[in-house]
């Protein structure tokens, strides 16, 4: 029988029998892994508080037939910024969704536990307005469903690139348009974060074109979702 | 094709759908029956269907009730002003039971859960801002689980009060009685000092 030892960001947590959880978690070296943890929501459980969702640990699981099993944790962040702040939590609560959907279990995907850890630690700090969609973009590229910036998905033209189709993955010229209109600033913005320059584009005050680029993100990645992503825009309807 | 009758088979699979009776569970307690007295039996099946039949949610607060209101809300030694927000109708039991609390409740039947779709609108938020006013509420305590889910609601309910003079406080966070200080746990502890009160002789 065999213990490993892993680093991880807890999606969530499914209640089970009377006092258990089912703990989903994004693990560094052994991706997604659905793991049991025992006896956790009674209230003199050391380990409840750490296996929230947005929790950033270290664990040691027991490797099991389908549900590993939590043997020990310790914290490295217990995510107390965002969970202090409404909109903060919601906008971590909605990428910790897109992950769960994007990923496989067991299927080791380092590149996207980085990316995660990083987001939430952005998400922490400042806030910008554009986590959200700038990680659903890294997140799609990583996984190799890049939205293509460079020319037009159907005729292959650089010029009058004026529409994006999440269906064809891309923009798209005025003749061959099928999809939504995009406008120019947030083509722009979306090479810059998918071109290497993350940074300043995060820096990018909230505006109608930042609401823009996380829309588009949003779309495309419940396109390869196949589904609705239901934390995003939970509480925008009602504020 | 089932070992059992139809008709037993029937009993063990409705026992099985029960929270918490695994196939195992349901056989045993299926067999159980079986051998038991009659009337023993028949009191089982009449408390259930009574039950169900009788009992429902109290129009005013969610909590279970066989009347139109539950003994609560007749209570009229109840303070009003005070009003104790809880996601279950069991959370009311366990508050109860410290006797300390002695306004009243509304239960929101659930907690907000973004990630299980489960939004305001789906829980008694709306009749709890209906009932602030004419009861004259002047003080909301917010008594969700320490959970993101129970965060997340107590959150969203200090913003939707918050245009209203009322006092919206939360469930204090800190050390089971009886328990070491070195065996808490870090968020806990944490949130123990910060909700930390000064002591007077």
């Amino acid at each position: 029988m065999t213990n490993y030892r892993d680093e991880a960001v807890v999606l969530r947590t499914y209640r089970l029998g009377e006092s258990d959880r089912i703990v989903v978690m994004m693990t560094e070296a052994n991706g997604k892994v659905r793991a049991v943890a025992k006896g956790v929501r009674k209230t003199r459980s050391r380990l409840g508080s750490r296996l929230e969702p947005l929790s950033h640990v270290s664990v040691l699981l027991h490797r099991g037939r389908e549900l590993d099993i939590v043997t020990q944790v310790e914290p490295l962040d217990t995510a107390s910024a965002l969970r202090a702040n409404l909109d903060k939590m919601t906008q971590g609560l909605a990428m910790l969704e897109a992950v769960d959907q994007m990923t496989i279990d067991r299927e080791p995907v380092p590149h996207v536990y980085r990316m995660l850890v990083g987001a939430l630690g952005a998400l922490a700090q400042g806030g910008s307005s554009l986590v959200v969609g700038a990680f659903y973009l890294k997140l799609l590229a990583a996984e190799g469903f890049e939205p293509e910036l460079a020319r037009c998905t159907s005729c292959g033209s650089g010029e009058e690139l004026v529409a994006f189709d999440v269906v064809n993955g891309g923009l798209q010229c005025r003749s061959c348009r099928t999809g939504p209109a995009i406008s120019s600033g947030a083509v722009a913005l979306m090479r810059r974060i998918l071109g290497g320059q993350l940074a300043a584009a995060l820096a990018e005050p909230e505006s109608a074109m930042t609401h823009e680029v996380t829309r588009i993100a949003t779309v495309a990645i419940e396109r390869q979702c196949d589904r609705r992503l239901k934390s995003v825009g939970m509480f925008e309807r009602h504020d | 094709m089932s070992a059992y009758t139809p008709p037993v088979q029937a009993l063990i699979d409705e026992l099985g759908r029960l929270p918490g009776v695994g196939p195992k569970s349901a056989q045993r307690i299926a067999l159980h029956l079986l051998k038991a007295e009659d009337h023993d039996v028949a009191r089982l099946a009449e408390a259930i269907v009574i039950a169900k039949k009788r009992v429902r949610f109290c129009e005013r607060c969610f909590n279970i009730a066989d009347e139109n209101l539950c003994p609560i809300c007749t209570d009229t030694r109840r303070e009003g002003s005070m009003l104790c927000v809880v996601e279950e109708a069991r959370d009311i039991i366990a508050i109860e039971k410290t006797g300390v609390f002695r306004g009243r409740y509304h239960v929101l039947l659930g907690a907000i859960s973004p990630m299980d779709g489960i939004g305001p609108e789906q829980l008694k938020i709306r009749e709890l801002l209906t009932r602030l006013e004419p009861e004259t509420v002047r003080e909301v305590i917010v008594c969700t689980n320490p959970t993101i889910e129970g965060d997340v609601t107590a959150m969203y309910l200090a913003r939707a009060l918050s245009t209203l003079d009322i006092k919206v406080t939360r469930i204090g966070t800190g050390l089971p009685v009886g328990g070491d200080l070195e065996y808490a746990d870090e968020l806990t502890l944490g949130r123990a000092l910060e909700g930390r009160h000064e002591l007077r002789d």
